[in-house]
């Protein structure tokens, strides 16, 4: 029997992005420089709010883009070919800190194709990455800058995040 | 979101959902071309044969460049400098492909059915570019694309198909797709070209042009594929233009928003006015741009192994 637990509600998520936010602001001095990107599905709207917070905390605009990663996946014929999303980079990467948002970090591979397809656009003077979950089992030398909850999980349990109608992050066991 | 088939063959056997995937799929390469750097690494190390055993020229370069785009490696054989003139059936000429591990083979073949043979004998993945005059089923996409693009939607649509139905693979695929995809298909041409039992493709018949044209959204135009026709259909190209050619008179009839397409070769001067090939209203070589990003779609489609749509 399949069992879903809730391990973060819309204010524990709130939380964490504000938090993530400051702590992006801490580490990047020159604010000017820091433009978010997401992932899509949900790094893109996880992005877009870690933008607002920015904004309120600097007191003008960060440019946020939406990068799609699937062209530049390593399992692609491992696997039936994945949804394809727009990408809209709206701003310049060359010479940017650029803070990748993804919603879940697993195995570390979407964030190495995100790598490989910002470089794509220029060439970015840092990269860092905040996630909203990290659940372990990484399968490259990947880590997070910034991390919204560490979730310790088994293999083949099932992290969902849920952001847009109603923001939570659910775990389900098989 | 739903593709697991290993070719593309034709539209006929593809569903709504499966034209749709292709389309949303094709929306996202089209930004890829739209960058400075235009080249994913989707395909590396993947080695697509183009058979072009027919000519072509669009069609293959299209072909072409969206492999290269995908970073994939090339081989292309064409049927003026290969073994075919030398009496190599496709069969042998497909298995030897098939030892050099071809990942996927884009065919183009005088033969309908052609494409169809391939996918049956070998692994390598399929893709139909053209077989005789049954089907061309990228052509078809890039043309739902376009609509889709500019319309915003193609279901309840009139689409108007003028000129060679008959010879015309690209009005079989493209009758099929638009017909899927809900929207009211008008042929008309000669009625030698333009047979009544097309109907029983749920299209309408027509052999006034002007009927056909009133409430057109969308107005087709084939050219007269000389190549195919083993006699005469009708008179003469100066009676075609008269009576089948879109002119300026013709078009002061339709409606002021419809968009004027054609899957080239243009005949300037037979099917199509040469001011009104060049007009806003014509879609042509936005057709071309779009190709290049459906047929990137269709090889990253295709790419997809047998496992589940999830990412970690």
């Amino acid at each position: 029997m399949p069992e879903a637990i809730v391990i973060m509600d819309a204010s524990a998520i709130g939380r964490a992005l504000a938090r993530i936010a400051h702590e992006i602001a801490e580490r990047n001095e020159v604010s000017a420089e820091v433009a978010l990107v997401g992932i899509p599905v949900g790094g893109d709207i996880l992005a877009a709010r870690l933008g607002k917070f920015l904004e309120d905390i600097w007191k003008h605009p960060v440019p946020v883009g939406i990068l799609d990663v699937s062209m530049h996946r390593d399992d692609l014929d491992r696997r039936a070919a994945p949804k394809v999303y727009p990408t809209v980079m709206p701003f310049d990467v060359n010479g940017k800190t650029i803070v990748l948002v993804d919603d879940v970090l697993f195995s570390g591979r979407t964030t190495r194709a995100a790598m490989d397809a910002l470089n794509d656009f220029g060439r970015p003077k840092k990269i860092q990455l905040a996630v909203l979950v990290d659940r372990g089992h990484r399968e490259l030398p990947i880590r997070a800058d910034f991390v919204g909850k560490n979730v310790p999980t088994a293999a083949d349990e099932k992290i969902s995040v849920h952001v847009g109608t109603k923001d939570e992050v659910v775990l389900e066991r098989k | 979101m739903s593709w697991n088939k290993k070719d593309l063959l034709d539209i006929e056997s593809l569903t709504p959902g499966e034209i749709t995937t292709v389309l949303d799929t094709a929306r996202a390469f089209k930004a890829v071309g739209e960058r400075a750097i235009k080249k994913v690494p989707a395909l590396r190390g993947k080695t697509v044969v183009n058979l072009f055993v027919e000519p072509s020229t669009r069609t293959r370069i299209s072909f072409e460049l969206a492999e290269q785009r995908l970073s994939a490696d090339i081989i292309n054989f064409s049927a003026e400098a290969s073994s075919f003139k030398k009496g190599e059936t496709l069969k042998d000429t497909a298995l030897n492909l098939q030892a050099l591990n071809a990942d996927f083979i884009v065919i183009r073949h005088s033969a309908s059915g052609a494409p169809h043979f391939l996918a049956r004998t070998l692994s390598a993945r399929i893709i139909n570019g053209g077989d005789g005059a049954h089907e061309h089923p990228t052509q078809a996409l890039l043309d739902a694309f376009t609509i889709r693009e500019r319309k915003r939607k193609i279901e309840g649509l009139n689409v108007t198909i003028l000129g060679d139905i008959l010879y015309s693979r690209v009005a079989r695929s493209n009758i099929w797709a638009l017909t899927k995809l809900g929207a009211k298909v008008t042929l008309c041409g000669p009625s030698t070209l333009v047979p009544k039992t097309f109907e029983q493709m749920d299209c309408r018949v027509t052999y006034s042009v002007d009927e056909a044209l009133r409430e057109a959204d969308v107005i087709y135009l084939l050219r007269i594929q000389h190549e195919r026709q083993r006699k005469t259909m009708f008179p003469g190209i100066g009676e075609y233009t008269s009576l089948f050619g879109l002119n300026k008179a013709r078009l002061a009839k339709t409606k002021p928003d419809a968009l004027i397409m054609h899957p080239g070769p243009i005949n300037r001067g037979v099917e199509i006015d040469s001011e009104i090939a060049d007009s806003d209203r014509s879609l042509i070589l936005e057709q071309v741009t779009n190709g290049l990003a459906v047929r990137m779609a269709v090889l990253f489609l295709l790419n997809g192994g047998k496992g589940p749509h999830e990412v970690a």
